[in-house]
């Protein structure tokens, strides 16, 4: 699997980082270089092996369903880098 | 330095409660210290008010005759940790700012025994780094030099500060956290002891996620005794953490015996790599010689699917840490990118991203958004989780035929320069964390304890994994090892 300019600019996209276009070739040649060193995995026989879900074979836990905590918009929002009457303020997202 | 600074946390608690000083002397021993360190940049943020607050309170519950483990005993804490009202910002720009209203279960359950909390220690950026390199804070320093060669050394990573920090006296103890060795690889180029524990001893509710299922807090200590002391005190079952155990938490120190007879001891082929360094040889031959003149047995074994560990890790880790690091949007806490006239909600997204993330954290969130996405995922990230999988299996077959704990290298090297990994392939760094990126992929819990030097005076380290739940058996071994190497060099101040 090679990767491109155009997968490298999807990738940076989807996961919502801005990435000049010029530095977008240097970044593609970053991800074939790991992606090579992932492909090890490849040689690995994992016929009929379980991914692992969990590294401690434990049950989690389940507790009663019922509020345990809340009521601190104060606190909430305190480190907001913007906050208007009890909300978070974004820009504008619908027309 | 006044003599204060020089004792191990056992040292310091045993003249605490024998009232030969109090918490105060001793906190303000260490923040003087501290001052005059800048040049290690370990500290980058401090805490005076707190930490002589938390001391006078120590004090007098010394007088009053209840001093539980840690009280009065002043550590620095790992940025990664979130404390109430003080700077945590996991060394990153995008957390420029936030002061969490909240404390993490790890810090308070250290404040809980009365520990005093001088402030916050540099390391990698999310803890993604193996050399202190990424910090938003700039390199801490190694107080190690290589012989009369001033060049600057890295503490190691990602919880480079804490290593610094120990190594030179600035604190008792320091806490760390490992997702892929970032506990032991900075502890073994400091020349200090630090132990990540099984995945679920210690809570991680409140420390900043890298990667969840790879993430454990644990002590950088003086001393094995000390590590014992201290993991006491971090760790335990907490119900905000549904990965956390609810298991009694032992008395690990009553546990050091440093009785080792009988223990057989694992010593893997496959951790024996092409062109390992000599020295780093002679380090594990050595050691193995130790334990056995110590009376435990030493057995080879084989953990074939080793040299898979890290290609898995680094599939695993940079998809959990793209998941994580999602939550930094630029809307409810840390930094957000200035926008221009017309900007959405998806240019402040991506230019705050953009701004407040470094170059490895970025590059690490891309592969893991990269092998989560659509047609990828189960050729990358589900392949990967198998072959997890299949790393513990080898861990559990050997311990289910009588192993103990299994002996290795702790680093492939000693601590290399600042700056001369720059030109190098990102694999090389990651090529740090070999023989302790397993232990992460296991939950094991693994020690890294100082036994030797390098030809250049430099410390070397070797590293003890042991079975799941018995960090008490594993902590002993590593006592008897440490007893037996006997390490007791410091850095000579610089300063």
């Amino acid at each position: 699997m090679s990767i491109d300019k155009d997968t490298a600019a999807r990738v940076a996209k989807l996961a919502r980082i801005r990435v000049e276009e010029d530095a977008l070739p240097a970044l593609a040649e970053e991800f074939n270089n790991i992606l090579t060193f992932i492909e090890q995995l490849g040689e690995v026989d994992v016929e009929g092996v379980e991914p692992m879900t969990s590294v401690t074979p434990q049950k989690l836990k389940r507790r009663a369903d019922e509020v345990t905590a809340g009521g601190h918009p104060e606190a909430v929002l305190k480190n907001a880098p913007d906050a208007r009457e009890g909300f978070f303020a974004v820009p504008k997202v619908v027309e | 330095m006044s003599d204060l600074n020089g004792l191990t946390l056992a040292e310091a608690r045993d003249k605490l409660r024998a009232g030969d000083v109090s918490s105060v002397e001793l906190t303000k021993a260490f923040l003087g210290e501290i001052e005059g360190a800048a040049a290690l940049n370990a500290f980058v943020h401090h805490t005076p008010e707190i930490a002589l607050a938390q001391a006078e309170a120590a004090d007098a519950r010394i007088a009053a005759g209840d001093a539980p483990a840690m009280c009065g005993l002043p550590v620095g804490i790992k940025d990664l940790f979130c404390t109430k009202g003080v700077p945590s910002q996991a060394a990153s720009r995008i957390l420029e700012g936030f002061r969490p209203e909240y404390e993490s279960t790890v810090t308070q359950n250290l404040f809980d025994a009365g520990a005093v909390m001088l402030g916050k220690l540099n390391m990698d950026e999310f803890a993604m780094g193996s050399s202190n390199e990424t910090s938003c804070y700039g390199n801490a320093v190694n107080p190690w030099r290589r012989g009369n060669d001033d060049a600057a050394l890295t503490p190691g990573g990602s919880s480079g500060g804490s290593a610094a920090a120990v190594a030179a006296d600035l604190c008792l103890a320091a806490t760390g956290t490992d997702t892929g060795g970032s506990i032991r690889q900075p502890a073994a180029f400091a020349g200090i002891t630090g132990i990540k524990p099984t995945y679920g001893r210690c809570s991680r509710w409140g420390v900043v996620a890298f990667a969840s299922s790879l993430d454990q807090a644990g002590p950088m200590t003086k001393s094995v005794r000390d590590a014992a002391i201290m993991l006491e005190a971090m760790a335990g079952h907490d119900p905000k953490d549904s990965t956390s155990a609810d298991l009694p938490v032992p008395d690990f120190e009553a546990m050091l015996t440093g009785d080792i007879r009988g223990k057989v001891i694992g010593v893997p082929k496959e951790y024996r790599m092409d062109g390992m360094p000599a020295e780093i040889e002679n380090l594990w031959a050595e050691g193995t010689e130790m334990l056995r003149d110590a009376g435990a047995e030493i057995r080879d074994i084989s953990l074939p699917h080793t040299k898979y560990a890290l290609p898995t890790y680094y599939v695993i880790a940079p998809a959990e840490a793209s998941s994580n690091l999602a939550r930094y949007d630029g809307v409810r806490y840390g930094h957000r990118a200035a926008l221009a006239q017309g900007d959405g909600i998806t240019e402040m997204y991506e230019k705050t991203r953009a701004e407040g993330f470094g170059h490895e954290v970025q590059r690490r969130v891309m592969v893991g958004t990269y092998v989560l996405s659509a047609g990828f995922y189960d050729a990358y990230y589900n392949r990967a989780r198998k072959v997890r999988t299949l790393i513990k299996r080898d861990f559990e077959t050997v311990f289910a035929e009588g192993i103990d704990a299994i002996l290795t290298p702790a680093t492939p090297s000693a601590a290399f320069g600042l700056g001369e990994m720059s030109e190098a392939d990102p694999i090389a760094m990651y090529l740090n964390d070999i023989f302790t990126v397993t232990v992460n992929l296991a939950g094991l819990p693994g020690i890294a304890v100082p036994t030797g030097t390098d030809a250049q005076g430099l410390p070397l380290a070797l590293q003890l994994i042991g079975r799941p739940w018995e960090e008490g058996d594993l902590l002993n071994t590593a006592y008897a090892l440490e007893k037996a190497a006997g390490f007791v060099a410091k850095p000579a101040k610089w300063w």
